[in-house]
Parts: structure tokens; C-alpha cells; sequence
């Protein structure tokens, strides 16, 4: 083992009451050779051998609270903790980020963006400290991402800067402090990030860099965790 | 709780005329119940009668080999190959998006999502054609900004990409804004869901939201009259939506249809559980009886009349199979929505519905449903009509690159971005051409083809002249579609008008019909769905103000390939630009007139339909041969403003040399003449395009190239690219985001 080939990986897409982009995200990576689960957010326990998890765009209990902070009580989040803890893979796209920080799985918090609207646009971002998902995604590595979100400006815990994955490069969006785009957990192996690899998987519709990032994650997967 | 007695004058007071009561009498054979009187003015209201409108509907051509749903049923269906079929439908949600902005919008939206998906279709894309008064009132700005955000709020929270759409300013919508949505929903042709209850025996099913006490009588009240000064009173009859709870209904409805226990399902919208009931028992000749003790209810202390016309959001009927009802009952449980079998369906054509063990309503069904009544409105021309403009008496146009920049930068034609930039436009992953363009592109899911969406009316056209200006609306919807490389299929009409008890307002409605009627059988694009709206006019301190006509033409349009899309900006510099069709001395009705010369008036474009499809069909050819790199119809502001369009959207600016015309430039560069697009193409590829329009009989000429930092247009227009690109994108956010 430790050939980063996604080939055969068996990941979950977590999907909660208002999921949006979940079926765009399992279509996307099963496109990349995954076996992929739909889990549902009542399930308290999870699958059989899943390597990974995802937690898709969407807005879960329609935001009306806060962004994730419903989702985060849901059953499936008590069974991510111990996958988690055990180096397990996690990618958080958009209101999934928004989900992990709520439930303290990812540090820091997602709030409105600083024009209070809501932004659909093509972003470009900078890849920086990715943790575990290297050398996919290996510092320095530019992609071309939609983001579409109204809660997508980032504000880092009060002293304690997090592990910066991706940074928007040229216009900040949407008001992020020091314009960061993703970040990933201590161990490196959770990455949450607001643009949305599932949506440039295809060159007919708009630019292939998403793959990069659901490549990375799909190898963090195929990866045994001690080589972490 | 005592009902309030039933008479004459409280049947007018519920908008039924005085003939209509003594109709009522007559069907029922005795005095309605105040529940009975309030079934019959909503359903025999115009919002859900179309009494008026009917007798002109009825000439629309419907039909085609392709067609497998017309009016009638929640939306029309046509059939897109491949075992699948698309469902569309426009409709109008004017007067409660002038009441209160964000609402009256969002659930604009959440209807039309709910007339795709109640047929079994998942919704895929919406587009919203949007009319203001103008943008420089700040009442105006408010509630551009309420409307936009409404849809915003609901269609990204419900997860469906809103991809195009329309935004026009006009001083004569200032008391009357018009919200139309459109969605296209994608379902296989075998699992085709429709609206009847049929099967005697069978359970009714109530599922979704809970019944609260909002949105009583938006049909027949808000819907069905004109406003005056006492309208914002209204603002309760404005429902609310829960795009939350719509995005479940889906997902929980289009599980319960693959139970294979569904018989048929009805949104409640317009007049709630009365009209959903009354037209599914109407479809399937039967009867229901309902008790409305077991309706999930929000608030105590609701009475029949309440329950029966509350235009509570996010609710569907359904009628399953007997014995089968655990199964729906539990897949709405799975989604946390409110569910309970509230009736069953009678063979006897009555609808019985009971509430406190006591029977509140007896009704015989056809009767309400379909026999409601249908008037045959005077109409009556307008004493003065516009008649040509006589150029000579025009000033000259003193700086053509001026006007150009002039007319980019008008809140007409300058850029959307602001807009659609609040738009979701990508959720789904299937939008291959993004809002900006003519028309949107979406991929069918798990196929290679493409669906062409658009909206299309110019007010300015139908207001000159209805008739003519609905074909307009037509024809360009149609060259909107095909410069993507789509044939146009099919239509969705939204048909927006003043009050239909005025001659002069019927005639405009009249000629608008019998124009679109004309053109769509003319371009082969029949319609198969659509909404009536009157009554968009205003009477204030004694003065009445009403809308221009406004027949806002859906378009759908199927591209074999999406691999064949044509986009509508440059793709490359250096690719040689060709104009497609003629350009004729025609400024009236133009943006220009309006804008540069400060008159609306004079004729409107000619326009000949044999001329129109010949361009359709050599559009389609050329993106089928794979010969052009882009295309753009040549619409509001001319051909002038068509190409700095094609500029402006990729950064690439272009050099052109106009051949000599024999008009005037000022019409040349500005007239908004029918049936002309430009087209992009690469060098090796020129032949055969020109061969190809030839080959249709449409005049074709290479005018100069891509490339450069400029937009020039000779003779006459020289502006920097860059400085067309600031006017053009800085309108809208200076007026909207301070």
C-alpha cells in the first residue's frame, strides 16, 4: 500500500435535511473510482468499512439558526468523532466546513460575508498547509473553484491561528479574515474548505481543478492511517 | 364561533359579481354556507378561473409529435428523447411581490418548484423574468433588492440553480412590478405523476406544512383586482415560504411516487386544499370527502372557512392506493413533515367535507371546477396609436461612441452580474451555460444533452403595438435559445395585463394572443403551459396607471450535445466576426429612442416569421457543424451594442468595419431590426459557415475580427474596452448597494 490511488476507496457523503450538492459530490467522486455510501444523518452508526467521510454543500435545517449549527446534534456526528479521532479522512465543503467547525471538529467559526449576500462566483485559492492531503494538494498549487454561499467569511478562534489550507488568491470574496479559504484540523487528516471542488469536475461545465482537491481526499482514504 | 350569514352582498364583498351569486343559487339549489361561498369566489376567481381569459387561450396552437402534456395539468411536459422528458412552467406572483418584496417573491418560487416536482419531475433550473419601475426611485431599489434576495433566499436554501431570467425598468411598472418564475424539472416519460383522484375507496392523503391562517384569499383577493391606496392592508393575504421544508417535500414526495402507492398528487397553491381538491376529484370524475379535524394544523381554533382557503406554503394532496398509506406515511415521517390521511375518494362527484362531526360543505364537483363562468370581454383599440416616426425630424446622433457607452451603462442593458451573482447558479452540476448569456444551458443528468432556457419580452414592442410585440417576444425567445445551438421546442407563456373589465386592456390582451398564437405555430414552438395575470394596473389619487402589455415568452430549446454549446462571448482573438441577416431602417420602439432622444414611440421592428425560422435553423446547423465559437442575438440597443455584449463578457474586444447600408447610422448601429445575430468563428471555418447560411437563404457577411483592447465599430464607435466594461458593470451595484 501507500500508492495514492483512490481506486476502490469506500467513502461516505453524509446527507442531512437540506443537503444540496450531496448527489453532485457522490457523483463526482464515484466518477474518480470511489465506492461511495449515502449515509443518512439519523444513522448513529456508520457503514461498514468506510475509509472516508464527506459532508456536502447544502443548507442543512435551512440556516435558520446559525450555518451547521442544527446538523451538528445529528446522530451521524456522534459516530464522526471516533473516525475522526482514529486519523480517519474528512472533507467539509461549504455548509460541511460550516458543519465541522460548528461541531468543534475544525477550529474557528463561518459568518456572514462581509456585503451580507450572497456570492456565486469562480474563485481562484492557493493551496498552503493541506496536512494530510499531500502531495495532491501540495502547497503553492493554485485551483479555479466556484464558491456559493452567504456564511462563508472565516474567523479563527482568538488566539489560535489554524492550519491555513487554502487561501483566496486576488479578490477576497467574502471578507475571511487574512482571506482563508479552507483550513484543516491539528492532525491534519479533517479539511473543511467553502468552494466547491464538486463543481468543477468537468470541462463542459466550467473547469476540471475541483478533481485535485476530491483526488487528494479519495488518496488520504486509499492511505493506511499509519502511514499518517 | 358563529359563520356570518350568507347573502348577496357578502358574495360581493368576496369578489363574486351578482350573477355569479344567483348561479351559485342555482347549482346548489339553496343559500351556500359561508365555507361554500368562500370555495366559489376563489375558485370562480379570475387567478383560478381564467374566466376572461379563456375563449383567447383556446386559439394558442398545444400540439406537436413532441408534445406530451399541453395546458391543463400542473405544467407541460415534452418529450427530450432518451426515455426522459421535461417539465416547465412560468407563473406570475406580481401583486404579493409588490406588497411585501421578499416574501411575495420567495414564494413565487416555491410555487413553481412545486408544479414541476408534484409531477414527478426533480426541478432543475429557474429562471425569473423581473419588471421595475424605474431604478433611479428609491421605493423601486427597495424593492428590487427585497425581490432578488426572496428569490435567492428560497431557491438556493431549496437547492435548485437559478440560471437565467430577465430584469427591465419602466416607469409604467412602478405601482405594478411583475415577478415571473420559470422552472424545468427533468422526469422519465413512464413515471409521469398527474393530478387526479380517481378510484373509489382510495385514501386522500394531507402531507407537508401544517395549515396556518396565512395567505386566505390571495387568489381571489390580492391576485384577482386591481390595487389602489388601501393595498398594503394586503400584506396579510402574502404567504410565507420555508424553502427548508420545500426542499423536503421533494425529496419526500419523489420517494413516496417510487412506493409506487401514489394515484395522484396536487400542490395546494392558489385557493389551497379547496382548489387542490376540487380539481383532482374535477381530473378524475369522482368525488372526495375530507374531514377537516384531521388537517395538521399550526394555529387553534381555525374554522372551515380557514382551513379550506389558507394558501399555507410547502402542501401537498395525494391520493394513495387503498391499504398502501402506511407506506407514503412513513416516508414523510423520515423526512420530519406532517402527514395524515384527511378523506377518501367517492365515485358520487360530490365534495363532502365534514369538520366538528358536522357537514360543512356539499358541493357537486364539475360544476366549480370547469363550469366556471367564462366572459367574452368587450374589447376596444386604443383612440391613439403609435404610428411611424419620421427619421428626418430626429436630431443627429452627435457621438455615436458616446451613445454606446450610454446605452451600456442604462439600467436596461447593463451588466446583471449583481443580480445572479445572489443566485445559486451551479447547485445540481449540471449548468453548463452560466446566467449573462441569451439563454442558460443545463445538462440533462446522466446524458449528454442540453436544455436551452429563456425568458423573453420587450414591453416597449407590446406596448406600441401587442400584436407585434408578442411575436417579438416569441421570435426572440426562440433566437435566444437557437444561438446556443438548441432547437427550440416549446413554449411557457406568463401573460401579464392591466384589468380585463377594461375594453382597451382586453384589446391588448386579445392582440398579444392572437400575435403569439401566430408566431409559435409560424417557429413550430406550441405552448404547453402557462398563467394568466390581469389587474396589474393602479388607481391613486383617481389617476390609473397600468402596466405596458407584458406576454413574457418561456422558451425551451433541446441541444442533442452538450459538447456542441455555443457560448455567447468571444471565445479567441483573432477569429473573424460575422453578422448574420439585414438591417433595415427601423429606430422605433428602440432603447436608443428612448434613452438618447427621449421618445418611446413610432413602430416597432417589422418582423417576418419565414425570415425568423430560416435564422433559427441556420443557427442550429452552424453550432451542429461545429463552425462557430460564438453567438449572440441582436436585441435591446441594436447591433451596436450586440457586439460590445459579446466583448464585454470575455474580456476581448473586437474591430469591425459595417459594409455601406443605405440608412441612417444612427439605425444601423442602434435599430433593433428582427432576426440578426453575430456570430464568432475561427479563420479555417469561415467558408463554410457563410456556405451554410447561404444554403438557408440568410444574408451573411464577415465584418472584421476578435482582438485588442477595443471596441470599434466603423463607422461611427471607438471606445476603450476597458471603459465600456466600468459603465457597463457599475450600474447596478452603485444603485443597489448602498
Amino acid at each position: 500500500m501507500g500508492v495514492a490511488s483512490p481506486e476502490g476507496a469506500r467513502v461516505g457523503v453524509i446527507v442531512f435535511p437540506g443537503s444540496n450538492d450531496d448527489r453532485d459530490l457522490a457523483r463526482a467522486l464515484e466518477n474518480l473510482g470511489a465506492e461511495v455510501a449515502m449515509v443518512w444523518h439519523k444513522d448513529a452508526r456508520l457503514p461498514e468499512g468506510l475509509a472516508g467521510l464527506a459532508i456536502p454543500g447544502g443548507f442543512t435545517y435551512g440556516d435558520y439558526l446559525r450555518a451547521g449549527a442544527m446538523a451538528r446534534f445529528s446522530p451521524v456526528m456522534r459516530a464522526l468523532e471516533p473516525h475522526v479521532r482514529a486519523g480517519g479522512a474528512v472533507l467539509g465543503i461549504c455548509n460541511g466546513f460550516q458543519i465541522l467547525c460548528e461541531a468543534g471538529l475544525l477550529p474557528g467559526a463561518l459568518v456572514r460575508n462581509r456585503d451580507l449576500r450572497f456570492r456565486c462566483l469562480d474563485v481562484r485559492v492557493c493551496a498552503e498547509d493541506t496536512g494530510l492531503f499531500q502531495p495532491e494538494l501540495s502547497p503553492g498549487r493554485e485551483l479555479v473553484m466556484p464558491i456559493k454561499h452567504g456564511k462563508g467569511a472565516y474567523v479563527p478562534d482568538p488566539g489560535a491561528p489554524p492550519r491555513v489550507a487554502f487561501r483566496y488568491a486576488g479578490e477576497n470574496p467574502n471578507g475571511s479574515v487574512e482571506g482563508i479559504a479552507g483550513v484543516v484540523n491539528a492532525a491534519g487528516n479533517v479539511l473543511g474548505l467553502m468552494p466547491h471542488p464538486e463543481h468543477a469536475v468537468d470541462p463542459v461545465l466550467g473547469g476540471t481543478d475541483g478533481l485535485a482537491v476530491l483526488r487528494a481526499f479519495l488518496a488520504r482514504c486509499t492511505r493506511p492511517a499509519a502511514a499518517a | 364561533m358563529s359563520a356570518p350569514e350568507v347573502n348577496l352582498e357578502l358574495a360581493l364583498e368576496h369578489g363574486l359579481s351578482q350573477a355569479e351569486y344567483e348561479e351559485i343559487l342555482k347549482l346548489l339549489g339553496r343559500r351556500p354556507t359561508f365555507p361554500e361561498l368562500g370555495i366559489f369566489s376563489v375558485m370562480w376567481s379570475e387567478h383560478c378561473s381564467y374566466k376572461s381569459s379563456k375563449p383567447h387561450l383556446q386559439t394558442l396552437p398545444t400540439e406537436a409529435p413532441w408534445v406530451l402534456e399541453g395546458p391543463g395539468e400542473n405544467a407541460g411536459i415534452v418529450d427530450i428523447g432518451q426515455g426522459l422528458a421535461a417539465v416547465f412552467k412560468i407563473e406570475s406572483h406580481n401583486h404579493p411581490s409588490y406588497v411585501e418584496p421578499r416574501a411575495g417573491a420567495a414564494t413565487g418560487v416555491g410555487g413553481i418548484l412545486r408544479d414541476i416536482f408534484t409531477m414527478g419531475a426533480r426541478p432543475l433550473a429557474t429562471l425569473d423574468s423581473l419588471r421595475f419601475g424605474p431604478l433611479d426611485e428609491p421605493h423601486q431599489r427597495y424593492l428590487v433588492r427585497g425581490v432578488v434576495s426572496g428569490i435567492a433566499d428560497y431557491g438556493n436554501c431549496f437547492g435548485c440553480a437559478t440560471v437565467g431570467g430577465e430584469l427591465t425598468f419602466h416607469p409604467r411598472y412602478r405601482n405594478n412590478i411583475l415577478v415571473n418564475a420559470m422552472n424545468v424539472g427533468i422526469v422519465r416519460k413512464d413515471r409521469i405523476f398527474r393530478a387526479r383522484a380517481s378510484g373509489e375507496g382510495n385514501p386522500v392523503l394531507y402531507v407537508g406544512s401544517k395549515t396556518g391562517r396565512d395567505g386566505i384569499h390571495g387568489a381571489s383577493l390580492l391576485a384577482s383586482s386591481e390595487f389602489d391606496e388601501q393595498s398594503a392592508s394586503l400584506r396579510p393575504t402574502v404567504q410565507v415560504g420555508d424553502p427548508l421544508t420545500e426542499k423536503l417535500l421533494l425529496e419526500a414526495c419523489l420517494e413516496a411516487m417510487a412506493t409506487g402507492a401514489v394515484v395522484g398528487i396536487q400542490d395546494m397553491g392558489a385557493a389551497g386544499l379547496t382548489c387542490s381538491g376540487f380539481e383532482m376529484a374535477s381530473r378524475g370524475g369522482s368525488g372526495i370527502e375530507m374531514d377537516l379535524d384531521r388537517v395538521p394544523q399550526r394555529e387553534r381554533g381555525m374554522t372551515p372557512y380557514e382551513l379550506l382557503l389558507s394558501e399555507s406554503q410547502e402542501r401537498m394532496l395525494l391520493v394513495a392506493e387503498a391499504g398502501r398509506e402506511a407506506e407514503i406515511l412513513a416516508v414523510f415521517e423520515k423526512w420530519d413533515l406532517d402527514s395524515a390521511v384527511i378523506g377518501r375518494v367517492t365515485k358520487d362527484g360530490h365534495m363532502r367535507v365534514r369538520w366538528h362531526g358536522e357537514q360543512v360543505v356539499d358541493i357537486p364537483v364539475d360544476p366549480v371546477a370547469s363550469s366556471a363562468p367564462v366572459y367574452e370581454r368587450p374589447t376596444a383599440p386604443p383612440r391613439k396609436r403609435s404610428g411611424p416616426i419620421d427619421l428626418a425630424t430626429l436630431p443627429p446622433e452627435k457621438n455615436f461612441s458616446q451613445a454606446l457607452l450610454d446605452l451600456l451603462a442604462s439600467p436596461n442593458l447593463c451588466s446583471r452580474r449583481w443580480v445572479y451573482e445572489q443566485y445559486d447558479q451551479l447547485v445540481q452540476g449540471s449548468t453548463v451555460l452560466r446566467p449573462g448569456g441569451d439563454a442558460a444551458l443545463v445538462r440533462v443528468p446522466g446524458t449528454q444533452l442540453g436544455l436551452a432556457l429563456t425568458t423573453d419580452c420587450n414591453p416597449r414592442f407590446c406596448s406600441l403595438d401587442p400584436y407585434l410585440g408578442a411575436q417579438h417576444a416569441v421570435a426572440e425567445a426562440a433566437r435566444n435559445v437557437a444561438v446556443t445551438g438548441a432547437r427550440p421546442l416549446a413554449v411557457t407563456n406568463c401573460l401579464n395585463f392591466a384589468s380585463p373589465e377594461r375594453p382597451e386592456a382586453m384589446w391588448e390582451f386579445a392582440e398579444a394572443v392572437r400575435g403569439m398564437a401566430e408566431a409559435c405555430r409560424a417557429l413550430q414552438t406550441p405552448v404547453v403551459s402557462g398563467n394568466v395575470s390581469f389587474y396589474n394596473e393602479t388607481t391613486r389619487d383617481a389617476e390609473r396607471a397600468a402596466i405596458p402589455p407584458t406576454p413574457t415568452i418561456g422558451m425551451l430549446g433541446l441541444l442533442e450535445d452538450i459538447g456542441r454549446a455555443v457560448p455567447a462571448a468571444f471565445a479567441n482573438a483573432g477569429d473573424s466576426i460575422v453578422l448574420l441577416g439585414e438591417s433595415f431602417e427601423e429606430l422605433g420602439g428602440s432603447e436608443y429612442l428612448a434613452l438618447r432622444q427621449g421618445v418611446e414611440g413610432g413602430r416597432p421592428p417589422g418582423l417576418d416569421l419565414e425570415r425568423e425560422g430560416r435564422l433559427l435553423k441556420l443557427l442550429v446547423a452552424a453550432a451542429q457543424a461545429g463552425c462557430v465559437r460564438s453567438a449572440h442575438d441582436v436585441a435591446e440597443g441594436g447591433l451596436a451594442v450586440a457586439l460590445a455584449e459579446c466583448a464585454l463578457r470575455s474580456g476581448i474586444g473586437l474591430d469591425v468595419r459595417l459594409p455601406p447600408a443605405e440608412i441612417r447610422l444612427e439605425a444601423l448601429l442602434y435599430g433593433e431590426t428582427a432576426s440578426r445575430a453575430v456570430l464568432s468563428c475561427g479563420e479555417e471555418s469561415l467558408g463554410e459557415l457563410l456556405r451554410l447560411a447561404r444554403e438557408h437563404g440568410v444574408p451573411a457577411a464577415a465584418i472584421g475580427r476578435t482582438g485588442g483592447e477595443r471596441v470599434r465599430i466603423q463607422p461611427g464607435v471607438d471606445v476603450a474596452l476597458a471603459e465600456a466594461q466600468d459603465v457597463w458593470s457599475r450600474t447596478l451595484p452603485e444603485a443597489l448597494d448602498s
